[in-house]
């Protein structure tokens, strides 16, 4: 599904990532740690063809991301969807509208998936608060409205990057949950976070792998998790 | 990256709207097209009608002074009468003149009016006689003619107008390709306009077009919500600019001898039909300078 394959991305001179293989396989949970700054963000961009690796070879659902063009790439992201911690919206749309936005761009039919929109805005538990522009959204309620917006394609992969990162324990649970849900539905999920307490949690309600990021380079976690 | 052609312009406007709602609206850089647009059109408009206007004289001034030349005899008053005469009948039988005929006195003193005011005592004062010669389709040899008229008329001197009309043809033909010129000038300001501008919204909406990459946009989407709203405002402004530039057109006072050039500004018949091309045609330069600069910026943004 995705693979990399001794990938190194360097920046201003600097390595950030390096040697880094490993394979996300189909119907897979993977949590990603490490200290801030050890470039967590930086390979879930690599995972979705933001960023192109200095060195190695990523294969996204089997096809080079060196060799696809802009637009490649483009079609590759609506199948993963991607979840950010400061959750970037349009804030001139009202909710409704930014959960429908990778339907919009894909060219879907907005009337025919109005169901489909409901479901999951009730999934994420936002329905009352469809008409309510970005700006006027709790921390929880972005976070739970970016989630609806990146499963909304329904993709085969999704990546979370720090999705707990501005909500109370209460919520981050919350959306773990969902995580797992959308996981059990056979979706792969890749978790960046810095939060071990959460990574704890969800082993206790699904097997995950937990690989962190240690002097540039990728590591199976070990037991202490 | 896959963008709209220009073939495209009438899909683009009527097709998705959905696209241009995800783009923020933006009141500084709509309304600098929209001015800059009618602006532009009420410009091209005018230049317009100066193009057609200077064409029309040109073809005026050719066609009327190649078509007449003039005699002008001058002579002691006991010999005027006889050589006129004897320049009529060498004109007579000269191939290619269709008609000739010494002016009046009348018709000599409203020439002279002009200049001199309406009771100039014509009688008095030592003034050549004029005929007026007209040619047939062929004409005549201006030359040969002239040789004739040296040998048998000493006082009488051909004026074909070719001196006058050459200088005023090429005078007129300039004016019209000035008009081109400017139409083509406005054309390339209207586009420059409309690039900055729209290197302007697509700079305002980087964070727009990074959260539109993220849900799996692509470049040709992202464009066509930027295209369609500067092609539809470049359409409106436009029309704007073209309706009042019509009105002040028409307001012009209408064409008459006495005013010479200036009052025959304007479009004549069939076309008034020539403005309405200027919007399309605004559109259409909107289109591709937009086009052109959201394809750049879209290929050098991460």
């Amino acid at each position: 599904m995705i693979e990399l394959e001794n990938v190194a991305y360097s920046y201003g001179g600097g390595e950030l990532l390096s040697e880094i293989s490993l394979k996300l396989a189909p119907g897979s949970f993977h949590f990603l740690t490490g200290p801030s700054g050890a470039g967590k963000t930086t390979l879930l961009k690599l995972f979705y063809g933001a960023l192109m690796p200095t060195a190695g070879h990523i294969r996204l659902f089997d096809e080079d991301v060196r060799g696809l063009e802009r637009d490649d790439i483009a079609l590759v992201r609506r199948r993963i969807g991607v979840v950010h911690q400061d959750c970037q919206f349009l804030d001139h749309l009202p909710l409704a509208d930014n959960l429908a936005l990778p339907l919009m761009v894909s060219g879907r039919d907005l009337l025919s998936e109005q169901a489909n929109l409901k479901e999951l805005m009730n999934w994420v538990g936002l329905t009352k608060r469809a008409d309510a522009l970005p700006p006027e959204l709790s921390g929880g309620e972005r976070q739970r409205a970016a989630l609806a917006r990146a499963v909304i394609m329904s993709p085969d992969v999704i990546l979370a990057d720090e999705p707990t990162g501005n909500v109370d324990w209460e919520m981050s649970q919350r959306l773990l949950r969902l995580l797992v849900e959308l996981n059990r539905m056979g979706k792969t999920i890749m978790i960046a976070t810095h939060d071990l307490a959460l990574i704890r949690a969800a082993k206790t309600h699904v097997q995950a792998r937990v690989l962190r990021i240690s002097n540039r380079r990728v590591q199976l976690a070990g037991a202490d998790l | 990256m896959k963008l709209p052609d220009l073939s495209n312009i009438s899909t683009l406007l009527v097709g998705d709207a959905q696209a241009e709602r995800v783009v923020p609206p933006s009141g500084y850089t709509a309304n600098l097209t929209l001015f800059t647009s009618a602006a532009m059109a009420f410009l091209a408009v005018f230049a317009l009608a100066l193009s057609l206007a200077t064409g029309r004289l040109a073809d005026r001034w050719g066609e009327e002074l190649a078509r007449s030349s003039t005699i002008r005899i001058s002579a002691p008053d006991d010999q005027m009468t006889a050589q006129t005469v004897a320049a009529l009948k060498v004109l007579e039988t000269t191939n290619g003149v269709a008609s000739a005929r010494a002016l009046s006195a009348d018709e000599q003193r409203a020439l002279l009016e002009p200049w001199f005011g309406p009771d100039l005592p014509v009688d008095t004062l030592p003034i050549p006689q004029l005929i007026e010669v007209v040619e047939d389709s062929s004409g005549f040899d201006a030359d040969g003619l002239r040789l004739r008229l040296q040998a048998e008329v000493p006082g009488a001197v051909l004026d074909d107008h070719t001196r006058w009309r050459k200088p005023l043809v090429r005078a007129a033909s300039r004016l019209r390709l000035l008009g081109w010129v400017s139409l083509f000038l406005i054309g390339f300001a209207t586009a420059a306009m409309i690039t900055l501008a729209a290197n302007a919204a697509l700079s305002a909406n980087a964070q727009v077009i990074k959260v539109l990459r993220l849900v799996g946009a692509r470049d040709g989407y992202i464009a066509q919500a930027f295209v369609r709203r500067f092609t539809i405002r470049a359409l409106l402004g436009g029309g704007i600019g073209t309706l009042l530039a019509c009105i002040a057109i028409a307001l012009l006072p209408s064409a008459q001898s006495e005013g010479g050039f200036l009052t025959g500004l304007g479009f004549q018949r069939w076309h008034w039909l020539w403005p309405f091309v200027v919007p399309p045609l605004a559109a259409g330069v909107a289109f591709a300078a937009t086009q052109a600069a959201a394809r750049k910026t879209l290929k050098d943004m991460p």
